[in-house]
């Protein structure tokens, strides 16, 4: 079985093996063998096309989780110019669960808030998994508040497994730097754009999710518990998880539905994990014309109509 | 590993099946902490509060509005908010009939019940959550009041006071549960720039989404003696740092000590406190 490709990928794990294979002996042998793997090659993209066109919620759950999806340094990387990135909240430390600074968008200076994960095993650890402590939230509400002064769009990247739930965290007030952000948020006197890049789980991804233009990545997962976690509540297992995330509604079909995420940004073929230079050019032109737009309208009423669509949520019609 | 992991961190949840199985002849209650066994009416006089250890029992919303406000001048807010079932979300049981199940055990529509009233004659927005409503978790319907009643407050000017009492966020809401932790934290702030008090008082317990939005935006947070609050229910951190916690942990005196709250207040006291607290940032004069 090969790692890099999930479950459910197999058959295409297996056809990419073959065409491995076939390289290797063409290279080998010198033997003309590139129109069998061409068709290989076209075979395994049909059956990609095939599998990720009837993803379930479970399954587009596991490609938002993938080890090798992008996360927010891939894309600020890719996407900015320019970039410093700006440490600390000031007051107790610096959390590497979340990225932080400024920098360029096509010219356009803007601030960057971008939950990681981290990639190899130290830098998970030393990134706590993504999970964001107070002092992560409180980071990316001093730079917020930094954007607000010197009018400089914020573009958050929502990428979290959770807040951190440990004894530190509850003391130094965990609930409280969360709340903090939602209601700064809502009334941040700048463009806020909030993408969920890869899992955007509960409060911690909301606290950095209040925004005037909510996106979510074509195979993105945003939910207010785990379906594993709603498993094991409903039916004490976490094998449910599958059914969970159906019931939950956990991808941006339905979620652009209730009206709470604007758009879903179109993956590359086999998710974002299979291009991610041009993953990252497609969010980033999105994010630059989405920009414009914001730009262009007065502050005041997009203030307005951020604090209108807040209040709405949830209600009928 | 979400917060919400655990809607009802199971410390509570085994308190809350002990209290429900009731002591003999409705006369006599046994509280939950010390197993004194207590005469009802002597009980309720004592607002629920056991004589002989001070333990803070879990009160529904109504006696919880009607032991706080004047007995003059009630008006109940924005009675006509329903929950919904957008995601038509079923498990093992359907959500529709969990809510009405709900329904007819406790009488409300939902978990959060809002009034206007006087409290020693200053006119105050008050809402209160119904824990015996499905752990007294926010969905739409309990965002919406919570929000409406805020709305109020704001509106007229008077000072909003929350008791809060729950597990955290609805899951059967999904994501619209989600999202009224934004809503709620987003009138709370406009009532701050304007300027128009709000105080919450956490009650045993608060946890999750409630906790991360409303409960701890107040001017004044307060909870009452020996509740439990925190962002992630015990067994999760538990379960996520694989040791245990340490005693007290989450305790109303634990948040006072790690500055999440302003103070303690004893149910006996809770009109004169969040009266003469009100009277003080209202400029008014000392209350009686």
């Amino acid at each position: 079985m090969n790692l890099n490709y999930l479950d459910f990928e197999q058959p295409i794990a297996d056809l990419e093996s073959k065409i491995q294979e076939l390289q290797f002996v063409g290279s080998d042998n010198d033997i003309n063998i590139s129109d069998e793997i061409d068709r290989l090659r076209q075979k395994s993209e049909s059956l990609t096309r095939n599998i990720y066109s009837s993803l379930t919620p479970w399954q587009i759950v596991q490609v938002a989780r993938h080890p090798q999806r992008p996360y927010s340094t891939d894309y600020i990387s890719r996407m900015l110019d320019d970039w410093d990135e700006l440490h600390g909240d000031r007051h107790f430390g610096d959390d590497k669960a979340i990225v932080a600074g400024i920098g360029r968008l096509n010219g356009q200076s803007v601030m960057v808030i971008g939950e990681e994960k981290g990639r190899s095993v130290k830098e998970k650890v030393s990134r706590n998994f993504g999970m964001p402590k107070p002092e992560g939230y409180r980071k990316a509400l001093r730079l917020m508040e930094m954007a607000e002064r010197y009018k400089l769009p914020v573009l958050t990247l929502i990428d979290t497994p959770g807040a951190y739930p440990g004894i530190d965290s509850e003391e130094r007030g965990i609930s409280e730097s969360i709340a903090q952000n939602l209601a700064v948020m809502s009334r941040l006197k700048t463009p806020i754009i909030c993408t969920v890049i890869g899992e955007g789980s509960s409060g911690g991804a909301l606290a950095i999710g209040v925004g005037d233009q909510i996106n979510m990545l074509q195979y993105a997962t945003y939910f207010v518990i785990s379906p594993e976690g709603c498993a094991n509540i409903i039916w004490k297992t976490v094998d449910k998880a599958p059914l969970a995330a159906e019931a939950m509604g956990v991808t941006s079909n339905v979620l652009i539905e209730l009206g709470i995420v604007d758009e879903a940004i179109e993956e590359p073929l086999g998710g974002a994990h299979r291009d991610i230079d041009a993953m990252a050019a497609s969010l980033g032109a999105s994010l630059s014309e989405q920009l414009e737009r914001l730009q262009a309208e007065d502050i005041d009423s997009l203030l307005e109509k951020r604090y209108q669509r807040l209040m709405s949520y949830g209600q009928p019609g | 590993m979400s917060w919400l992991d655990k809607i009802v961190p199971g410390a509570v949840r085994s308190e809350g099946k002990k209290s429900s199985s009731k002591v003999p002849e409705g006369l006599w209650k046994k509280c939950s902490k010390c197993a004194a066994v207590l005469y009802r009416p002597e009980l309720e006089k004592n607002l629920d509060v056991c004589p002989k250890c001070d333990h803070h029992m879990r009160i529904g919303a109504r006696r919880r509005l009607d032991i706080f406000l004047d007995e003059e001048g009630r008006e109940e807010l924005a009675t006509d908010v329903e929950p919904i079932d957008r995601l038509r979300f079923k498990d093992i049981k359907k959500y529709k009939d969990r809510l009405s199940s709900a329904q007819k055990e406790t009488g409300e529509k939902d978990a959060l019940v809002a009034m206007k009233g006087t409290l020693k004659d200053m006119p105050v927005v008050v809402s209160a959550f119904e824990f015996a409503f499905h752990g007294g978790s926010m969905g739409y319907a309990v965002g919406e009041k919570f929000t409406r009643a805020a709305k109020v407050a704001l509106e007229e000017r008077i000072p909003y006071v929350c008791f809060s009492a729950t597990g955290g966020a609805r899951m059967q809401e999904a994501l619209i549960s989600l999202m009224q932790m934004a809503k709620t934290s987003a009138i709370l702030e406009r009532m701050k720039q304007e300027s128009v008090p709000y105080i919450s008082i956490m009650t045993d317990p608060v946890y999750g989404g409630v906790s991360a939005s409303l409960a701890l935006l107040g001017d004044i947070n307060a909870a009452e003696p020996g509740a439990r609050a925190g962002f992630a229910g015990p067994a999760i951190i538990e379960q996520t740092i694989r040791q245990k916690l340490p005693k007290g942990f989450q305790r109303s005196e634990f948040l006072l000590e790690h500055g999440a709250i302003d103070m303690i207040i004893h149910r006996s006291h809770m009109r004169d406190r969040v009266a003469s607290i009100l009277a003080k940032l209202t400029g008014q004069p000392a209350p009686q």
